[in-house]
């Protein structure tokens, strides 16, 4: 069962978990001839998200509909290179990685919202406890 | 869950660039062999990486990277005029090996960093899957 307020986080969790790994294949194969660097579109998932709601109940019109995130909406890209090199290959690793380590902490931030909400539904079971 | 991949992918990478390493020093180990046969004669070696995929549709741009072979380089060889030399030929010539060693030690940093670059990416993959492990604690 899908609980809708851990819903968003899980879905940008699996987002961050996928954009991880093109990020680390980007690195992996920075010295691999005629490799294309790789990116997901952060913004493109939302997009795609948008027409996905996490079906929370709205009892008011004040209400806002809320939206998550999934894998469907993104799509593997190729990056546009800075600096092409004669091997054909477009990682520039610099670039790789503050991509990864700025993934890694959305991550990590994702990670820590969720494990918030869960502590907040923990504390409503036990009555405040 | 995808965070594993990173486990493979990174893997696969730090085995081509550690054999990238067994490759250069075995050039550099070579780098002053001589010889009055130029068949004979020690040719610089260079690994070729290529991209290792299993579906690329499937894995939505998941790739490793594999160790195609290794060829031997197709620089000129060094003709040396040496009559003494034990090697040396009917012409009183040695062949020297092709490898430059200037450009074994720029492959031997390059492979090195590009080795450290994937242990960290395992480590700051494993803590990531390490504090999602105790997530609700």
């Amino acid at each position: 069962m899908e609980i809708p307020a851990l819903a968003q986080y899980e879905r940008a969790l699996k987002f961050r978990a996928q954009r991880n790994e093109v990020l680390s294949s980007n690195i992996a194969n920075a010295d691999t001839p005629n490799y294309k660097a790789r990116d997901l579109d952060f913004g493109q998932a939302l997009k795609g998200a948008r027409q996905q709601s996490i079906g929370l109940t709205q009892t008011s019109d004040l209400h806002k509909q809320a939206w998550g995130m999934t894998r469907q909406g993104a799509q593997t890209m190729y990056r546009v290179p800075t600096q092409p090199s004669l091997d054909g290959n477009t990682v520039s690793t610099d670039v790789e990685q503050a991509q990864f380590a700025e993934n890694a902490l959305q991550y990590r931030a994702s990670l820590a919202f969720l494990d918030g909400s869960i502590r907040t539904l923990r504390m409503a079971i036990k009555g405040g406890e | 869950m995808g965070l594993f991949n990173v486990f493979d992918v990174a893997g696969s990478a730090m085995n081509a660039q550690s054999l990238r390493m067994n490759v250069t020093a075995s050039n550099l180990a070579n780098a002053g062999s001589v010889s009055g046969d130029p068949e004979k004669v020690y040719r610089a070696k260079q690994p070729v990486f290529s991209t290792f995929t299993q579906s690329l549709a499937e894995q939505g741009g998941v790739a490793g990277v594999r160790v195609d072979g290794i060829v031997d380089s197709g620089a000129p060889l060094q003709l040396r005029y040496q009559p003494d030399h034990p090697e040396a030929d009917a012409d009183g010539n040695v062949y020297a090996t092709n490898v430059n060693t200037v450009e074994e030690m720029v492959n031997m940093m390059s492979a090195s960093r590009s080795y450290k670059n994937n242990v960290e990416m395992i480590n700051t993959t494993k803590d990531l899957l390490l504090q999602t492990l105790s997530l609700g604690r």
